[in-house]
């Protein structure tokens, strides 16, 4: 019953963090059943953007509406998002590479690397993306 | 402003009567959040809550589904004006952070199967269209997610301790000091990313077996996220609603156990991350 709000529970060493920023959404309500473990902080807050967009942008049934977006504009856009929010490319630059031997985990890491060009030291990607569009 | 649907009662008429003619020629559009089995439309969560226009939002009835949805403005929503405001990062904020909204409030109560963010349909006629077009897989969905919900881990370095000792005062160290001393940061630098990420994939073997499926989202980044540790996990996991507690005392553990990483856990979420089954997301263009 009521709005439910998801919400972000942080462990470890909260002073690593300087993320007040990611506050600020509506109603930071308690968080649910905060685990009695040890050397945990709670932070009574909404789900950052990042945590949003990648479920409602990304995630979710694709079904064609009236509205034809043409779903490769939307690709566009979050092919740019992502560059933003974190390329896998850039993750496996880091050395994050270990889900793709792993065959349980989420096709995301596979269909990602192809959409995604290669990592730009600076994200504002303008157009550089076009070619992903169709004729 | 469309009639009262939402009321169990209007059910029947909004499946048989026809929709008023004039709402249906000037092509009202109607923005879809998420699906719900029709026997389990919220009956009042959702009064409260503003949809993506600032709009109510009601169930649409059909085939024993519904879906909520509200009218939104043309002005934003038609083709051409849509296409040209999802580019601009901050209305695409409001809108992802209001349909994020009413999903998860919907969800609260009851087992809903989001819709991708910008589902626009004119009318509900188009609603219904979609219900029948997009049927099995709703109904496919629903029947695998009843009763669960997400919850996401996400694993973070902690941040290094000191990476740079404050430089001695005028050391004068020689260049053979300097050069070890860069060599043992590195050094210490590269067992303590080894060791991140041996702890990150102990955190996701320990949540997935725990959790009836998982996934995984890339890595963030602080432009978005506003968090300045190294994102080293991002994971969801799917959970039945009555394990939720455990699992996120298992989180805690984890937390606990697993020196040199910080776990975020974000949720109970609908179920987003697991709409598709495994291995089918981008099925549908």
């Amino acid at each position: 019953m009521g709005e439910r709000d998801p919400v972000t529970t942080a462990y470890g060493s909260p002073s690593a963090a300087s993320a007040s920023s990611a506050s600020s959404a509506y109603g930071s309500s308690a968080p649910y059943g905060a685990p009695g473990g040890s050397g945990l902080a709670t932070r009574g807050e909404s789900a950052n953007l990042a945590d949003i967009l990648e479920r409602v942008l990304d995630k979710g049934v694709v079904i064609a509406g009236d509205i034809r977006i043409n779903l490769l504009d939307i690709e566009l856009l979050t092919i740019k998002l992502r560059l933003i929010v974190a390329s896998v490319d850039k993750a496996k630059e880091m050395g994050i590479d270990w889900w793709e031997h792993d065959p349980s985990l989420s096709s995301r890491a596979r269909r990602d690397p192809a959409s995604v060009p290669a990592p730009a030291p600076a994200p504002p990607v303008e157009n550089g993306t076009s070619e992903e569009a169709p004729g | 402003m469309t009639d009262a649907t939402h009321l169990p009662e209007a059910a029947e008429a909004t499946e048989t009567t026809a929709p008023t003619a004039a709402a249906e020629a000037t092509g009202t559009l109607e923005y879809a959040y998420a699906v719900v089995r029709e026997a389990d439309i919220p009956r009042t969560a959702l009064e409260p809550v503003r949809g993506v226009a600032g709009e109510p939002v009601r169930a649409v009835r059909h085939l024993g589904l519904a879906v909520l949805a509200g009218p939104v403005p043309a002005a934003d929503f038609d083709a051409e004006p849509l296409r040209a405001r999802l580019e601009d990062l901050a209305w695409l904020e409001g809108v992802a952070r209001a349909h994020q909204r009413v999903v998860d409030t919907a969800g609260a109560d009851t087992c809903v199967i989001p819709v991708r963010m910008a589902t626009v349909c004119r009318g509900e006629d188009g609603l219904r269209r979609m219900l029948a077009t997009g049927r099995d897989r709703f109904t496919a969905a629903l029947d695998r997610l009843e009763g669960r919900v997400e919850w996401g881990v996400k694993v973070y370095a902690a941040s290094a301790p000191a990476e740079e000792p404050p430089a001695e005062p005028s050391a004068a160290a020689s260049g053979r000091d300097y050069l070890r001393r860069r060599s043992a940061q590195r050094r210490a630098s590269e067992q303590r990313w080894e060791h991140t990420e041996e702890g990150a994939r102990r955190v996701h073997e320990t949540l997935t077996a725990l959790a009836e499926g998982a996934r995984l989202h890339p890595p963030q980044d602080v432009r978005l996220s506003g968090e300045a540790a190294r994102n080293v996990l991002n994971a969801a996991y799917l959970v039945p609603g009555e394990d939720s507690e455990v699992f996120a005392e298992r989180v805690g553990e984890l937390a606990g156990r697993e020196s040199g990483l910080r776990l975020e856990l974000t949720g109970p979420w609908a179920p987003y991350s697991f709409v598709a089954a495994e291995g089918n997301e981008r099925a549908e263009p």
